[in-house]
């Protein structure tokens, strides 16, 4: 269990492309730092020991489990989420902003900017169902495709193997991720 | 295929999707409230014991510690009342869930206390200092131990809580006709959901003292059983169901919502309730563990003449759905085939495990690893090739099964199964040590809730005065695009764009209901209530349109915003002969004649089962479908490897191309983790696969391309013709996976999952002979 330290600690990063100072606890997780303190929350909470994979981000551009990752230890560096990958698209999430007792249709259709390759081939090859573990696998692809622009079948699947999906079979995620690739080769 | 359709049956790939790939879905655990407490459950660490003292004092007296319940707090403490459909031989259930445990647990992980506090941390801390002391009692984990007289009792005097049988023919006779005969046993897993989401939840008292619960639910109706336990009108309790994050049965029974009705109810503060992946993995219901034994006779021509079946199924320590898991076996125990003479014994029996309950397949498949197992041996023993002997037996239209239902749909079984195989493309190869094999399985599953449980689905659906439309249905989204569906009816229906109908779904106090998102009935009863309710609305404009041109309704049609003389919708020098639909829609509310509509879809209604004999429909309707895949197996160390998958069902008619082959491809691979790899181990009560390091399900690594065949019959009692997929999907997976181990080194397992390690000592028990 953790234990409450009183000795916080100021720190600055990068979140998306934008510096940000804050003060953080000393046993303070990234993942529930950029969920409860930016908002950002489309990384997701799906075990916090580092099993599933759905709080994956992008450190420095190399994908991470930010639930076993310290907010302290990230100071100087750059962070990529979810958020921050679709070019031009809002950064804030309106999550919580309802007023008690108020209709809150699940999954409202935000203004969005221009989606990432990998978002749009996602939802054409039909790679996402209930899509919690969407985020996540989006930035393991990400974070590969940056490294290896044009990967086969077996590098995908190496680089999403910690990312769990339990809706679909990866079928259509390896072929959302390919289909990217040569997108983005072409552009 | 589905030409005739603008929207339906073709890949729709937009409103939810982008939604989900730009993380802007709103989650259960994702929505926070100002004031908002954290909670936490204190559970069992004893699998069967009294509870001798339990003292919440230095629990309650810690600082920022809000609000700490046990039993004694709760209003009723029970939940779940009885289960519809039990019988005569048991007895009515009258079930005896506890909300908190009293006196006495009964399995390692029960709820004992709940804990509200300013944050996690400190909810955490409280939980550490909760005191308790029990007393041991004499437990009991073997179901089949646990069947006989002198076994501890878990509730009151008889563990066995369910008894189903078919009887159909003469048995004995079957038996003296046929030539060959396979007798084995086999035995399934428990098996954990695995959903990547967590059950999870936030509830609060809004300002006209309703109890609103935001949560992860499968069945929004749990509204009515938080009122029963706060003693509250159901008026005045609220579910808000999200999008789901997976839910696969897991989030079918009761999970977080009761807890989070209690803690906002007692500390008038809203209230954020998520389970730790531990905690979904040993205090949430499983899928049952089976024994089976099968016995089944065919004559030489390879037509089957008798089947006798001994069903006996783990329902844990609390009896939640198994009663209805073991109807569903009993009556899919067949499988897809025609037999003469069938005989089927199933018991559901109480023990101190972890607590069993609904898991997609629900019934359908451990019996279908059992009928599949015994159809792949008897064609062996007939040295028949194994569709062949299937294509003699499977059932057809116009069948009776063995509960004497007719099959009033297709059964498009040998077009699933030689497609299948087709699919898998040209065999590999392999080596000394790695053998490959193939092999393939059927399926059916219903769809649709039993038909005595006079299942409803109702929509609503207007038009805007803009001519845009609004759905609202009480079904939840599991995450395999149930919302989207009705989008696309109601869309193609009333001619408009995806993007001009906009549906509210999952809210009990807004959304007319529509019942659970659970046995495969979503499609099936909400998308034909959106349909007619559609279809009422696209006729008011039609009337309307007639009446303003004077030319009769069936001659026009509504496409594009446009009411059209049905004759001369195409050329451009027709463009006069046509009306705005916002003109009509004017008209109509001149003259109050609102295009609105609330629908009804009953399923079909049969009375209900007053004996344990299943003699008659059960079921609305099934899907039947075959998976087939290739293997190879290292005889070294017994590993297998997946090398192709494919799976072919029919639909009846796909509404989103993507999203049937979705559950296509995502049923398969669960099936498959149940077969392979997925093994919830208890030992003497307590479970040792608590999270997913050690309970394995399948990553990318462990699967090949699944190749999906969808088949459209179009005769399904969905609209439009289709039939449901989402559980059917995962029936056929692990007798495929096995039927191809068998294929490659000729040992069967009987016991699923085939891990290396069963294989390793079934390769060397053969060996050894
Ligand atoms: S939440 Fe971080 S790996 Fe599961
Ligand atoms: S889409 Fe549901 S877990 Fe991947």
């Amino acid at each position: 269990m953790d234990v409450i330290c009183a000795g916080k600690r100021s720190i600055t990063l990068k979140i998306n492309g934008r510096e940000r100072s804050l003060e953080v606890r000393p046993n303070e997780i990234l993942l529930n730092m950029l969920r409860e303190r930016f908002n950002l929350m489309g990384s997701k909470y799906g075990c916090g020991i580092g099993e599933c994979g759905a709080c994956t981000v992008l450190l420095n551009g190399r994908a991470v489990l930010s639930c076993q990752i310290l907010a302290i230890s990230v100071a100087g560096q750059e962070i990529t989420t979810i958020e921050g990958i679709s070019r031009g698209a809002s950064h804030s999430s309106h999550a919580g902003t309802a007023p008690a007792g108020t209709l809150h249709p699940a999954g409202t259709l935000h203004p969005a900017g221009t989606l990432h390759p990998l978002q749009a081939a996602f939802i054409e090859e039909g790679a996402v169902q209930c899509g919690f573990c969407t985020p996540g696998m989006i930035i393991s692809a990400k974070a590969l495709l940056d490294k290896n622009p044009d990967p086969n079948n077996e590098q995908i699947k190496e680089a999403i193997r910690g990312n769990m999906c339990r809706c679909t079979g990866y079928t259509n995620i390896i072929s959302a991720v390919k289909s990217a690739a040569k997108r983005m080769l072409k552009e | 295929m589905s030409e005739q359709y603008r929207i339906i049956g073709k890949r729709i790939g937009g409103l939810d999707e982008k939604d989900k790939v730009l993380g802007n879905v709103i989650f259960a655990e994702d929505y926070t409230l100002p004031g908002m407490l954290h909670a936490r459950v204190f559970r069992s660490t004893r699998a069967s014991a009294l509870i001798k003292r339990l003292d919440l004092t230095r629990a309650k007296a810690l600082d920022g510690v809000v609000c700490v319940l046990s039993a004694e707090d709760v209003p009723n403490n029970e939940s779940v009342k009885n289960v519809v459909g039990q019988t005569t031989e048991v007895g009515l259930l009258e079930a005896t869930n506890q909300v908190l445990a009293r006196d006495r647990v009964r399995f390692y992980g029960e709820a004992i206390a709940l804990v509200a506090a300013e944050n996690l941390d400190i909810a955490e801390e409280a939980l550490e200092l909760i005191e308790i002391e029990y007393e041991d009692l004499p437990a009991i984990f073997d179901p089949l131990e646990a069947r006989k007289p002198g076994a501890p009792k878990i509730h009151g005097d008889n563990n066995i809580i369910s008894a189903w049988k078919i009887r159909k023919g003469d048995i004995e006779k079957g038996f003296a006709q046929a030539d060959v005969i396979v007798e084995k046993s086999y035995r399934t897993p428990r098996q954990e959901h695995a959903h990547i989401e967590p059950e999870s939840g936030v509830s609060w008292i809004d300002d006209m003292g309703v109890v609103n619960i935001r949560y992860a639910a499968q069945v929004i109706e749990h509204y009515r059983d938080v009122a029963a336990v706060l003693g509250l009108p159901d008026s005045r309790v609220r579910v808000i169901g999200t999008i789901i994050g997976g839910g696969f049965g897991g989030k079918e029974d009761i999970t977080v919502e009761i807890f989070l009705g209690l803690l906002a109810w007692k500390s008038g503060r809203p209230v954020k309730l998520t389970y730790t992946r531990e905690e979904m993995g040993f205090a949430r219901h499983k899928r049952p563990p089976y024994y089976l034994h099968y016995k089944t006779g065919a004559t030489k021509d390879g037509k089957l003449t008798a089947m006798e079946a001994k069903l006996v199924s783990d329902a844990g320590a609390y009896v939640y759905l198994s009663p209805w898991i073991l109807i569903y076996s009993t009556v899919h125990a067949t499988g897809p085939y025609f037999i003469p003479n069938v005989k089927v014994d199933a018991n559901s029996v109480l023990t101190n495990n972890i607590m069993t309950s609904a898991f997609r397949g629900f019934g359908g498949m451990e019996v279908a690893f059992a009928y599949e197992s015994q159809m792949d041996e008897l064609a062996r023993k007939l040295t028949m090739d194994p569709l062949e002997f299937r294509k003699k037996n499977f059932l057809k239209k116009g069948d009776e099964t063995a509960n004497f239902q007719t099959i009033t749909s297709e059964a498009l079984l040998p077009e699933a199964a030689s497609k299948a195989l087709a699919a898998l493309g040209g065999k590999g190869k392999g080596s000394k040590h790695k053998k490959v094999g193939r092999g393939f399985a059927c399926s059916w599953q219903s769809y649709g809730r039993m038909t005595y449980l006079h299942d409803t689905s109702n929509a609503w659906v207007n038009l805007e005065m803009d001519g845009s439309s609004v759905v609202r249905s009480g079904i939840p989204d599991l995450g395999g695009g149930q919302r989207e569906s009705l989008r696309a009816i109601v869309a193609e229906i009333l001619g408009l764009k995806l993007d001009e109908v906009h549906v509210i779904s999952t809210d009990s106090q807004v959304t007319p209901p529509a019942g659970t998102v659970t046995a495969t009935r979503a499609l099936y009863m909400s998308g034909n209530a959106a349909r007619l309710a559609a279809e009422n609305v696209r006729k008011i404009i039609l009337d309307q349109a007639s009446a303003m041109v004077g030319v009769a309704p069936e001659k026009l049609k509504l496409k594009s915003k446009q009411v059209y003389l049905a004759e001369n919708q195409a050329g451009p020098e027709n463009q006069a002969k046509k009306l705005s639909l916002v003109e009509v829609i004017k008209s109509c509310a001149a003259q109050g004649k609102i295009p609105q509509s609330l629908a009804t879809f009953k399923a079909p209604f049969t009375e209900p089962i007053t004996t344990d004999l299943i003699r008659d429909p059960v079921f609305a309707d099934f899907t039947f479908g075959a998976q087939a895949a290739e293997v190879e197996v290292d005889t070294e160390t017994g590993e297998v490897k997946l090398l192709k998958y494919s799976t072919a069902y029919d639909i009846g008619q796909a509404i989103n191309l993507n999203r049937v082959e979705g559950q296509m491809e995502g049923g398969a691979a669960q099936g498959i983790g149940f077969g392979l790899m997925e093994d919830y181990i208890e030992e003497e009560g307590i479970p040792l696969t608590w999270n997913l390091h050690e309970y394995l399900v399948p990553t990318s690594k462990d699967l090949p391309d699944i190749e999906t065949v969808v088949l459209e019959s179009r005769s399904g009692k969905g609209p439009f013709g289709a039939k449901g997929i989402g559980e059917p999907a995962i029936t056929a997976a692990a007798p495929a996976v096995i039927n191809a181990i068998r294929d490659a080194i000729g040992v069967r397992i009987y016991h699923v999952p085939a891990t290396a390690e069963r294989i390793f000592r079934a390769l060397k028990g053969k060996r050894e002979k």
